[in-house]
This record gives structure tokens, sequence and C-alpha cells, in this order.
């Protein structure tokens, strides 16, 4: 395994995580598309349908559907069950507003198809920056 | 972004938790868009208060920034999803109603307006010509942009909660001269005739062009009915925020290069593709967005002396049913069985799996009532809504049914064959 490896992004909420990347090539709804009691996706044929969002260093594209979305991710939070950081390639006002409100770590400008599902990860959204530990 | 002292000392939480949450999320906005401060706001309008959307996450933020957050500027409310007075009788339940009067509640202690409609242009909040805004409601949006000419962006339920506690919002998208060009030119030949036309208006516009701005000729003439309808629609289908409307928007707008020309068969095709296959009618609903006076007046004519067979709701603003109260259109309305649902509306009230169809006047209303609720959706006009409503039984949707099409969903074409309402 190669060193660490730092990506340099842009802060959209501040704060430090650190766990395992969960990687979707799609955008992600989270009004509607993902249970806010469990953090599971359940968008019908998304590409982590069934999958936990919980505890996980969430990468994605951008957010996508209603704005009611930002009060689903405050509410994983409330509940434990909310991502430990969230990166995106642009992040939007719905995925912006909630990381805020929730107090998720949220960075976004990054190159996110350079970070592979299941790597490890260190998010200092403080800085903006991503450190690949594996 | 340059902040002015006062805007630092909120960011810095000395105006309090609510203040400072606020301002974070005005500034990571307004980073995102590149703003270079914050504006001013006249007004704000919230969306973001049916606890069919909220759930208890929504309410649990709302009432954590009811701690120490008060309004700094006018703030109304959009729709709840209970009538306050009378959600019983809609068969909204008691644990339904109890969460969602905690939400109003929180909103009360940051004194928000409780108006609880999408028409807040109706009921007071008014804004000028430029003036600037942080309103959420996308149809209101629409409305405030391009018809009364203000400016604002089409905020989501917490960024319009935050300029609410703050009185600011950052400077972006539709603030911005540049950001509010027409794009496209759109000349407009199809008949426009009632408030379903315009919907269907707004649903071409706004599937072909998504959320990129036109310039419409050949709407001059629309009214206060058809302009709230054509908002609205637009709004649903394409995310659009802002339309220029030759004749009518205030705001003067170059005419783009790109032209566009929608004429009778495009807006037929429109309204054919709105058309649900065959089915049961067991549901009216007429008011979104909510009533106008002019439109409370014409379902009390239509209504005067009938007697509605299928459940039928009337969704206005409540100052206006207060008018409605005194000028005895109320008394009309409910004396034909007709019930009022004020302060909320069938987008935002939890009738999932209440109903098997729904005829409505409102573009905006079929959209979601399949989209949110899965309930197939008829587009009709305001008195072909209430006629369908008396017959009753009715209105099977299929044209050509046992009943050799004299029903009312089956009508589209008595006005000289002009509509073809199924494909």
């Amino acid at each position: 395994m190669s060193a660490p490896r730092e990506l340099p992004g842009r802060t959209i909420a501040k704060g430090r995580a650190e766990g395992s990347v969960l990687r979707s090539s799609a955008p992600i709804s989270f009004f509607g598309g993902v249970d806010p009691e469990t953090g599971i996706v359940c968008e019908p044929g998304h590409p982590l349908e069934g999958r936990s969002i919980a505890g996980r260093v969430l990468c994605f594209p951008t957010g996508k559907g209603s704005t009611v979305g930002s009060y689903t991710l405050y509410r994983l939070a409330k509940r434990g069950r909310a991502p430990a950081a969230i990166l995106n390639a642009a992040c939007e006002t719905i995925v912006a507003v909630g990381a805020i409100i929730a107090g998720i770590p949220c960075i976004d400008q990054l190159p996110i198809e350079e970070l592979a599902d299941a790597a490890r990860v260190e998010v200092d959204a403080d800085r903006g920056v991503v450190t690949v530990l594996d | 972004m340059e902040l002015s002292a006062a805007e630092r000392r909120m960011l810095a939480g000395e105006e309090g938790h609510a203040a400072r949450r606020s301002m974070e999320i005005l500034v990571a906005l307004g980073e995102i868009y590149g703003a270079r401060r914050l504006l001013e706001v006249g007004s704000v309008q919230i969306a973001g208060v049916s606890y069919d959307n909220l759930g208890e996450a929504g309410l649990e933020f709302l009432e954590e920034m009811a701690t120490d957050g008060r309004a700094r500027v006018l703030a109304t409310l959009n729709p709840a999803g209970i009538d306050v007075e009378s959600y019983l009788e809609l068969g909204i339940d008691e644990g339904f109603a109890a969460q969602q009067r905690r939400v109003l509640a929180a909103f009360g202690r940051m004194g928000v307006i409780p108006s609880c409609t999408c028409t807040p242009y109706l009921v007071g909040n008014l804004p000028r010509f430029g003036q600037r805004l942080a309103w959420s409601e996308s149809s209101a949006v629409c409305f405030a942009n391009s018809v009364l000419g203000a400016r604002t962006n089409r905020e989501g339920g917490p960024s319009a909660l935050a300029a609410a506690l703050t009185g600011r919002t950052p400077e972006y998208g539709l603030h911005l001269d540049e950001a509010r060009q027409a794009e496209v030119l759109v000349e407009v030949e199809g008949p426009l005739r009632d408030e379903t036309d315009y919907g269907v208006l707004g649903a071409a516009l706004g599937k072909r062009l998504g959320p990129r701005i036109p310039l419409l000729r050949g709407c001059g003439g629309a009214d206060l009915e058809a302009l709230k309808s054509l908002c609205a629609s637009i709004a649903t289908f394409g995310g659009t925020a802002l339309v220029h409307l030759e004749g009518v928007t205030p705001e003067p707008c170059a005419i783009p290069a790109e032209r566009l020309v929608l004429g009778r068969a495009e807006l037929e095709q429109t309204r054919a593709e709105l058309e649900p296959g065959p089915g049961e009618i067991d549901f009216v609903s007429v008011g979104c967005p909510h009533l106008s006076l002019g439109e409370l007046r014409r379902v009390a004519e239509l209504l005067d002396g009938k007697q509605v067979r299928l459940e039928t709701w009337v969704h206005v603003a409540r100052p206006l049913k207060q008018l409605g109260d005194r000028a005895g259109y109320t008394r009309t309305i409910e004396a034909a069985g007709a019930r009022f649902a004020c302060d909320t509306c069938l987008v935002v009230a939890p009738i999932a799996g209440r109903f098997r169809g729904l005829v409505t006047s409102s573009a905006k209303a079929l959209y979601y009532a399949r989209a949110k609720h899965r309930l197939p959706a008829w587009l009709r006009p305001l008195e072909e809504c209430l006629r369908i409503a008396c017959e009753g039984d009715g209105g099977r949707a299929e044209r050509g049914g046992e009943r050799g099409g004299e029903r009312g969903v089956e009508r589209g074409g008595e006005r000289g064959g002009e509509r073809e309402v199924d494909r």
C-alpha cells in the first residue's frame, strides 16, 4: 500500500471524522431515498439500494430531490444513523444545509472517482482535506 | 464573503444559538454559490411545515431553533398537514394533528406568522418591485419573481428559516441582474381559456426548458388566477423560478435569440400526456395554489343550491375564507356538502392511500397527487371539477364509457371540440 495521500477540497460543514468510504456513482435523494430511521438506502434501483450509510464516509457526486432531505440528515444524526462524513463532487443546497444542521463534516470539489469503495479515509473538514489511509 | 459587523456578531454566537446556526447555513450557501455578501430581505416565506414532510427530525430541529430564535423580518408560513380547525372532519387523526400543532407552536415562538398558505401575496405578504426576499414554496417564488418583479431564489425550508432569523440571504442567483435574463423566447399560440390551459402551458414549458428562464409572448391577458396557475405549474414541472411574461412582468427583459413556438398541437399533446388511463374518481380538490377571492366566489356560485356526491375539498387561505364567511360563500359551499381544508392542501396533507382517483383544476396538484400519494389524477377546469363532484359516482374517466361520453370528465371537447381529452 502506498503512503497516505491527501485530496484537497472545499469545506461545506466543519468537523473531523475517520471511516470507510461508501461510494455511490449516482446522486442521492435523502427525502424518500434513505430511510430516516435506519440509514438504509431505499430508492428503488439506486446503486446503494439496501446498503446502510450509517457511520460510513459517504461519497457521491451530488444531492437531488426535495429540500426536506436536509431534515432527513438531521434526523439520522439524532438517531446515530448518519454518515460519519459526506464527500461530494459538487455539493448542492439540500446536502449542504443538511450537513450543517446535522453536524456532519462535509467537503466538496473532490475527485470522488479517486476514492475507492471501502477505502479508509480521514476527513478533516476544518481544513477541507481528505487523507486516504490505505 | 464580506460580512457586516452585525452579521459577524450573529455568526460568532453573540445573538444566540439559533442566529448562529442560521448564519452558518447562510454563509455556507453563500460560499457554495460564490456570493460576495449577504442582503437584507424584505420578507420570508417558509416551507417545510407539514409534519408529513418534516417528521420527528424536522420537528426536533424547529424546536431547537425556537429555544432562542426570533424572526427579524415579516415571515409567513406554507401550508401545514392539517386544517387546524377541522382536521377530524377531513379524516386526519389526533396523533398527527398533535405533532402538527407542535410544529406550528415552534414557528409561533419564533415570531413566524402561522398563515399556512402557499399564496402569501394574497394575505398580506406582498412584496414590491425589486424587493429582496428569501422565499420557499416554488409557486410563490415564481409568482414573486415573475409577476411582482421581486427577487428571490428558491429557498428550502431550513434556508428560509435561517433568513427569517437573521433577516439576511446570500447574494447569488436570482438576486443578480445577469441571472435574471431570459434564455429563450417562447411564442405561445395555443388558446389560453382557463386555469388548466395555463397549467398545461406551465407543464409544457417545464418539460421542454427545465429551469431555463423563458420570455413568454402571448400571455399578456393572463389574470391573477391564470398567473397563479402558470407559476405553480412551471415551477413544478421545470423547477423554474422566473418567467418573463410580455405585458405582465414589470422588469425589462432583452429578447433572446433562441426562439420556440408553442402552438395548440404542443399544448394538446402535453394535456394528453397528463391524462391518466381509465379510472374511478372519488375525490375532488380545488385550490392549488390556494384559491383567490375571485375563485372562492366562483366556487360558491357553482355550488349554489347543489349537493356534492364525492369528497370535495376547497383549499383557501384562512383570511380569505373569513371574508367568504362574511360574503355568504362559506355557507353556500358547506351547504352543498363540500369541505373547507384551509391551512393545508392535498400536496402536504397525509392522504396517501385514502382515495382512488382525483379530479383537480391544478396541474401542480395533479403532479404531486401522483408522485407523492400515488393517486391517479385528472386535470379539469374548476367548473368541470365541481360538476363531477355533484354528479357523483361519477366520473369514470374513460371516454366513451358505458354512458357514452356524457360524464363531466369526458366533456373536454364540448367547447367546440378544441380539446381532445384522451389519447
